[in-house]
Parts: structure tokens; sequence; C-alpha cells
């Protein structure tokens, strides 16, 4: 049988996060090792290519590819202005002048006597790498990015959708398992990162757009109120570049499921305090998780210690349930029996025993739990 | 197959042992020559490592080997090396192979001229080669040029192949796709730094200018073309291009693949060409006709060998974990609902759904999940292999010889090479499958999902291995095939289907089935009936059906056929539900039926 190596959800006071800051392609590092940078400060930048546009100027004149040449007014690397003429005819008769313009401003990058065909380029589109978080940069990889380390607060959501964006905390229930409802969203949470408890409906997720938060934290959602939010069924959980509004980070899963007390004590703890987070999610082998960065000033020496990754669980150990029927259930792990054991589906699988906070116990797979990580 | 000369060892193969880095495991599995025959003895399963924190691939697979070494006492590692060849009875393996579908597997880009022509047979041979296809652009794709070079950048393929043109024909078209590629500048995946593999596999008089062209942009390489004439497909010097840059360039920047290649005694093939060679081998050897499907968390492959013809399709998003919710969407929620046996509110339902998508190592705990979850399967089995229909198909475009009788049946070329009466085995393979608590359900869900006609064999792969054979019967024949035969196929059994439909109760066929010790088992087999008789896996029977009028079983409506049939693990299924499959619409009646069937057979244990 696999040995249980189910991943954790890290939720904790202190941590030493580096978060590696990569462009999409290689261009300036604006930044050195050692430098203190604020999240919205840009550490890179790179020039993206502008878009192609092709034209058939044979086609378009009625010539032969290999003549081209011929008509041309503008030759390869030339800049041009949109409705500029390209190239043009010249008939005997006035009227019969076929003209080509250009749809676009940028410059003329290839032309080909094969095909007939100008290439044109727009001019190119600057991209800004921000900083995410503010630390301090440890690593600089030329021309291609940064490595900027913070010493933080952490919470680790489970999913989530959106990009990565920054605000003040903001509790608006007063406990774990209180939905997050439109009355609890006020026009004073602009641009901020809203706490919300157990759940969050369609209508309150439409007052947080028109409040205009910055981020949502929920413990769950309704598939069909995140297919509205989309506008589509999310088919594969890789988010992290849609538009709704704001961040949203499920930090317990889909239905209505309580926030682990410990993250909500945690987000409870830094309420007031600036937030660094992202909604982006990947779940596959190496998991992306969407994240809640706290930020605690910048970290005094370098190359501190990262914390170790765990590996197995132990007896005494926090556990999230994570499966029906007990899904959201939290206790702790009392027994590690190393027989496998029949479950009801008449499969035999590797167990662990939970004991909940009124004493009582149960057995669950060992793949249906997952460790609450962090001291 | 891959053009690397197979590996070579000066000692006798009586020890193997081999890996399969998943998206999500590596599994390895011990092999030994037990007497004369090799035997899978032991397995071990550890989490790949391909990603972030340990962006090393080995990991996992010393971690998956370690498993091995502690249960079957047999020392392995050394450090972090695999101690070849053996050194006593207890030390060493003298072989280790592996397959790999980590890291999102191998994806491509391919692009022809004509769409359904050359496009489709650049993605033949993109599939056959274990690629996951992740756009086909051609000339007449309907999109427009901008559009064209605009999604050529924003993709990031492993490797793209190019096609277009028969021999000597006009080289316009191709040229002008390799400027659109040339404009784009397209980046692959992994690395930053190195080239992208481009292969040009179309009319090779443009061979000159597509060089010229791309010759400094991309790690290019030219090769036959894949379509030399309209009316013939040239795939195989494609294929195996892309298998060499498998691992020329895309797994030398995958993390740990130096690694894990420097570690390997044979080439590491893609799992889903491995997958496909144990298929072709199995039809090739028993002339069969056969259907293979390895269901995983992320993708479903299907494979097919028709009259020695194989194709291959992956449906990329269908699949039971990661790609679950993606099945959902896809079927829509009334096609998953039609096979559950209970009422489940949709909001409970969808929510379930999501959660396995972003939790996908659990596993169903109670009867009701492991319902909801083959459900799903069936849906993901019955799409894969509608998507896989359409692609495995004869020649499109070319001229058909026509006699005056075929004038009247108007037959398009592009026909689907995939008839369900001329199939004779399915082959399922896939955790869904492989691991399903009855073997009973794993037929039941391959019969829901693929409706086969007439008679049709079903087996199993036991424990998942059929990566790993693929990749060892290029090494050693004989050692696949025995472990193939004595481990790893589990036969199911046989299930006959008329086709015809008519009221539950009514009469479909009468049958008499003749066992070998002589016993003679009789009776009429009504629509709406679903029979179980057992007939055990080293046990043939003979049967014969006589259907009613209206019904077929292969050899016209109401005609008799008498049929040896094979048994199995499960038994000889008769299915008299009627094909086309149709479920009651009403609610009630649907769930009344479904509780009929799986009672029947003892598919659940509450039915039992």
């Amino acid at each position: 049988m696999p040995h249980s190596y189910t991943p954790g959800l890290t939720v904790t006071e202190q941590a030493m996060v580096r978060r590696r800051r990569m462009l999409s392609l290689p261009g300036n590092v604006l930044v050195t090792t050692g430098d203190v940078v604020r999240a919205n400060q840009a550490v890179a930048r790179a020039e993206l290519p502008g878009k192609v546009y092709p034209l058939n100027l044979a086609n378009q004149l009625g010539v032969a590819p290999d003549e081209i040449h011929e008509y041309l007014i503008k030759k390869a690397g030339d800049p041009v202005q949109k409705d500029e003429i390209l190239a043009e005819n010249k008939p005997l008769i006035k009227w019969l002048k076929t003209e080509v313009r250009s749809p676009i401003t940028g410059v003329v990058e290839s032309l080909s006597t094969v095909t007939g065909q100008v290439l044109l380029r727009e001019p190119p589109r600057v991209l800004e790498l921000l900083a995410y978080v503010d630390g301090r940069i440890v690593e600089v990889i030329p021309q291609q990015g940064v490595v900027v380390e913070t010493n933080c607060s952490l919470v680790q959501g489970i999913f989530g959708i959106g990009g990565e964006t920054w605000g003040e905390i903001v509790i608006a229930v007063t406990s774990p398992d209180e939905a997050l409802t439109p009355r609890h969203l006020t026009a004073d949470m602009k641009g901020k990162v809203v706490v919300g408890g157990s759940f969050i409906s369609s209508d309150a997720l439409a007052r947080a757009k028109e409040v205009g938060v910055a981020g949502l934290v929920i413990g769950g959602i309704h598939d069909k109120d995140l297919r509205t939010l989309l506008g589509y069924d999310l088919g594969v959980a890789i988010t992290g570049t849609e538009q709704v509004g704001f961040t949203l980070i499920l930090t317990e899963g889909f239905g209505a499921i309580p926030m682990a007390e410990k993250t909500f004590a945690l987000l409870s703890a830094h309420a007031g305090q600036p937030a660094s987070i992202s909604g982006a999610t990947q779940i596959r082998a190496g998991v992306i998780r969407p994240e809640i960065i706290i930020p605690k000033g910048v970290a005094d020496g370098h190359g501190a210690a990262i914390a170790p990754q765990r590996e197995g669980i132990r007896i005494g150990d926090q556990v999230r349930i994570i499966r029906d029927p007990l899904f959201g259930k939290i206790g702790e792990v009392a027994s590690l029996p190393s027989d496998l054991q029949k479950i009801p589906t008449e499969s035999e699988v590797r167990v662990l025993e939970v004991r909940f906070g009124d004493g009582s116990r149960t057995m669950i797979p060992r793949t249906n739990i997952e460790l609450i990580e962090g001291s | 197959m891959a053009t690397q000369a197979p590996a070579k060892t000066a000692h006798p193969l009586n020890v193997i042992v081999a890996t399969d880095c998943g998206s999500t495991t590596t599994k390895a599995i011990l092999i030994e020559k037990v007497g004369d025959e090799y035997r899978q003895t032991y397995r071990g399963e550890a989490p790949t490592t391909v990603e972030a924190p340990f962006e090393d691939v080995t990991r996992g697979v010393l971690n998956a080997i370690a498993e091995i070494e502690e249960l079957s006492g047999r020392k392995i590692l050394d450090g972090d090396k695999i101690i070849t060849p053996c050194r006593d009875a207890k030390t060493g393996v003298d072989i280790y192979i592996s397959t790999s579908s980590a890291g999102g597997g191998l994806q491509m880009m391919v692009t022809g001229v004509v769409q359904n022509m050359t496009g489709e047979s650049a993605q033949r041979a993109a599939l056959g080669a274990g690629a996951i296809v992740i756009d086909v652009l051609a000339s007449n794709d309907g999109r427009l040029p901008h559009e064209k070079i605009e999604r050529i950048r924003t993709m990031r393929p492993d490797m793209i192949l190019m096609s277009g043109g028969t021999d000597g024909g006009a080289v316009t078209h191709v040229v002008e796709m390799a400027e659109y590629i040339s404009a784009a500048e397209p980046r692959p995946r992994f690395g930053a730094t190195y080239k992208l593999p481009l292969i040009y596999a179309g009319n090779k008089d443009a061979q000159p200018q597509v060089k010229k062209i791309l010759g400094e942009k991309a790690a290019l390489v030219l090769t036959d073309n894949i379509r030399p004439v309209l009316e013939r497909e040239n795939l195989a010097p494609a294929r195996n291009k892309i298998h060499d840059l498998f691992l020329e360039h895309v797994m030398q920047q995958a993390p740990g693949y130096k690694k894990l290649i420097e570690m390997a005694g044979a080439p590491i093939m893609p799992t889903p060409a491995a997958v496909g060679v144990i298929m072709e081998t199995i039809a090739k050897r028993e002339h069969l006709n056969l259907i293979g499907v390895d269901i995983g968390g992320a993708t479903t492959d299907v494979f097919s060998v028709f009259e020695g013809l194989f194709n291959r399709t992956v449906s990329a998003n269908l699949g039971m974990s990661y790609s679950i919710s993606n099945v959902l969407a896809e079927a829509g929620l009334a096609n998953i609902m039609r096979w559950v046996p209970f009422t489940i509110e949709e909001q409970t339902l969808r929510n379930r759904i999501k959660n396995k998508m972003i939790r996908p190592t659990t596993i169903p705990q109670t009867l009701d999940e492991l319902q909801i979850e083959h459900a799903i399967a069936r849906e993901a089995l019955r799409l894969a292999l509608i998507h896989h229909k359409s692609l495995a198909t004869a020649l499109k475009g070319i001229q058909q010889e026509r006699t005056i009788s075929d004038v009247f049946e108007q037959q398009q070329s592009g026909k689907t090479l995939i008839d369900m009466l001329k199939l004779d085995l399915i082959v399922g393979s896939g955790g869904i499958l492989s691991h399903a608590p009855r073997r009973v359900q794993s037929m039941l869900m391959m019969v829901d999902a693929y409706e086969p006609l007439g008679v049709t064999r079903l087996s199993v792969d036991s424990i998942f291995m059929m990566p790993h054979l693929g990749v060892l019967s290029t090494i050693d024949e004989k050692a696949a095939t025995d472990v193939f035969v004595r481990d790893c196929m589990v036969y199911l059994g046989t299930c006959v289907a008329p086709i015809g439909q008519g009221k539950d109760g009514d009469r479909c066929a009468d049958y008499v089935i003749t066992f070998a010790d002589g016993r003679i088992d009789k009776g009429v087999l009504a629509f709406g009936d679903l029979r179980l008789v057992p007939l055990a896996g080293d046990q043939k029977a003979s049967i014969a059906i006589q259907p009613v009028k209206q019904v077929n079983l292969g050899a016209g409506a109401g005609v008799s056929i008498t049929r040896e049939v094979q048994g199995g693990v499960v038994g000889l299924l008769l299915d008299g539900r009627g094909r086309p499959l149709q479920l009651p619409t009403d609610h009630t009646a649907r769930v009344a039926s479904l509780k009929k069937w799986y009672s029947a057979v003892g598919l659940y244990p509450t039915a039992s």
C-alpha cells in the first residue's frame, strides 16, 4: 500500500516565505540582492513583442508573390503608421490603381516572395513584474527575475480564483461558522481583504463586487454560485487569471463549511494589517494553493531557514476530514493502525483514528484527511 | 517506436525493476524470473516529485523503489543509485526501466494545411507517439492569420509538428504556416533558454524554404512527409522523431530527467506510447479487434486496433480527479445522474464533485460516494470513446472508386474505423477500473459506457502495470508477455448484447448455454433483463442465441448465432437492456431499473 502523503495546508503565525518572481520572457531586473521592496514595486521589466499582422500583398495587388518587391513603398525594417501606404501598383489608367495601406502602426517585420505576405508588428508592450510581497531580494536571476523573502504569517487556502492583490485585513463576521451576508459588506471595505466565516452566498458575492473589495477569504461556497460568478463551469482547477472584480480564497472547500478555528483566529489577530493575497490554484503534483501573506517587517538576515517539508502524520496532529460523510470536520489523530481495514465501499485501505472535540472517535481512510500544518 | 537501439545487457535479465512516473504518483513494480517464467512480485508507490519543492523526478522513483525494498527484502538501492546487475539472490536488479507522463506529459501543437486531411494526420502521428495535442492549426481552420499567430504565441508546447501538402504539390500554404510560426516566436514550456523542437513532416519540396524560415528560430528536424500522397499516411518517421526529440530535448529540460535517463537501462518512453505498444501487441498476437482505455486522474487515453490499424487518442480533460469537474461540465449533470441509483440534490452533487477536484487524492468512503464516482466514470469513458471514434477514421478527402451499387450507399470518406460489432475485446486500465472493489463494477462501467454489440470479451489491468510492460516489451518480449498474461490481464468475462429495442419484459432472445462439463442452461432473455451466468476464467462455453425477429446479434435481424465464449472473474453477462441503451426518462422508473440491474449482477454490497 502507498504511504499517505496527503499534503497539508499551512496556517502559521511565523514563516519565512520566499517567492520566485519570474518574467515570462527575458528582460531587465530592476533591483539588486539585499534591496528592500514593497509589494506594489516593480522588480523587473520586459518588453513583450507587439502583435503580428500578416497581410497578403500579392493577393491584394493581384500579382505573383515573387513580384511584390516591385510594388513596395515600405521595406522590411521600416516603421509604418496606420493607414500609410505599404505597396501600390502603377497602372496606366489612374482609377485602376490599388493601394495597400497598413492596418496598424508599427514596423514592417518581413516580406516573403514565396507567399507574397508581409508581416507587420505592433510596437512592444512593457510588462512590469511586481514584488507581490513586502520583503527583501535574496536572489537575482539575471534577465529573468528575483526571489523575494519575507518574514510573515501565512495562511494557505484550498482553492481560489483571481490573481495577486493587496489590502488591509478586515474581519466581517464574529465567528468562523457565521456566513458572510450582504449586510456584512460595507462601503468602507473597498480595497480591503475581507474575511468571512463558513459561507458566502451569491447575493453577498454581488455585494462584494459592488463595494469593490480587493479579496474575500471564506470557508466555502456553492459550486453553482462559483459558476454564476465566473460565467462558466470550471472544469480543471488551474486558476489565477480570472477577473471577477476581486480575488476569492476558500479555506475549506465547496459547500457551507465553518472556517477552521485556527485560521480564523490567526486572521483575526492580524485585522487592520496589510496582506498580500493570491487566488492562483493549480492542483497537480507540486500544487499551487492560494495564499494570504501577512508581512511582519523585513527579515534581518540572509537565507533564513525555510520550514522543512513535513513527511507523514503523527499522533496528536490536527487534521481536517476532506471527504464525505464527515467533510470539513476537524479533529486530532488518535491512532495510526498499520493494518489495512475494509471500509463500507469494500475497499481495503490504510486508515487512521480521529478524535473530535467532543471526545468521539472515528476511523477515516488516510487519504481522506489533510494535516493542518504550521505551529 | 523510438529509433533508439533497445538496451543491450551483457547479463541475463532475471530481476527487473520498472517505474511509471505519473502526474501524481510514481508506481514501481518488481519482476522476477521464477523458474522458467517471469512474474510481477512486488509493487511500490510514492508521490511524483517533478515539481516544487523537490523538482527532481528521481526522488519519487527512489521512494517508490524503497517501498519495494521494504516489502521484498531485496536490496536495490545503494544511496541514490540502483544496484545493477544483481550481485546475489537478494541484492540488486538486472535492469531498471521507466515510462513517464509526469509534468503534464508531452504537450504538442501540430499544424497542417487542410484541417481534416494533413491536420488530422499530424494529430494522429502526435497522439500515436504518446503526446497530448494542445491545438491543431491549419490553413483552413477558420482563424484569421493574426489569430493563428497569437495562438502560437500564447501556447507553450514542448514540441511542434508541422505537416502539409503532398510531395510535389504546392508549397505556398505550408511556407505560410512556417512564416506564422516564425513570427510568433514560440517558446517551450520548460527551460527559457533552449530552442523549441520542431519537426517538419510536410511536402518535401518546401523543406529548403522551411529551413530558411525556421532553421534559426527552432531546433528544426526534417523528416519524411506524413502524407506523401493523399491516399496514404506515413506516420512512423514523424513518430520516431517525436520520440527522439522527447528524449533529447524535452526530457532533458524536465526536472531530474537527465539523472533518470542515466539511471535507466533503456530509453524512457512516454506512458501512453508504452501502453500503446502493449495494446498493439495483444491485438496482433491474438488477431483481435480491440479497444483499450486508460482512465487516469487528469486524462483518458483510448487505444484501438481494428483490422490491424492502430489509433490512439487522449482526452486531455476527462479524468477522475483533477479533471472530474470537467466530466461534469462536458457530460452535463443529467447524464451523470442517470447512472446514480438514488436521489441526490444537484447542489450537493456539484459541491461533492468540486471537492474531489480540489482534493484529488481522496477516495470514496461510503457506498453512495462510490456509486457517484462510478457514474462519473461511465460518462468519462463514454465521452472519450466518442472523441476517439471521431479521430480513428479512414483517411479523409481521398477519391474512392465506386461501383454502381456504392452510389446507393453514399458512403463518405473518413468513416470511423471503430465497429462495435467487430470488436472482440475491451481492455480497461487506470485507477477506477483497476481498483474497483468488485470486478463486476469495472465490467458494468465499461459495458454501460461503451455499449458493446453482439459478443464482446472484457478485461482489466490488475494493478496498472501496462506502461511498465510496454517499455519492457521493447527489451525483452518474453518477460513482458509472461507477466502480461499471468499477472496483468484479468479477464472479466464476456458480454452478450443484442441490438434492438423492446418493451420491458418482452422476449428479446432465447439462449442455450452448453458448458464444458456438458451442463446445459436454457433460458429466455427478456428486454430490460441483465443476467450474470457464472463462468470461470479458465472455462469456455458455447452459447446459441435465437433473437426475436427485430433483434440482431450481428448476423442480421432474427438470425441466430452460436459462439464459443470465454469466462472470467465475473462471468458471462447477458444484456437484454437493448441497444442503443435507453434508460427510463422518469426518475422513479430509472432508479428502479438501475436498482434491479445492479442487484441482478451483485454490483454493490447492499444489492448482494
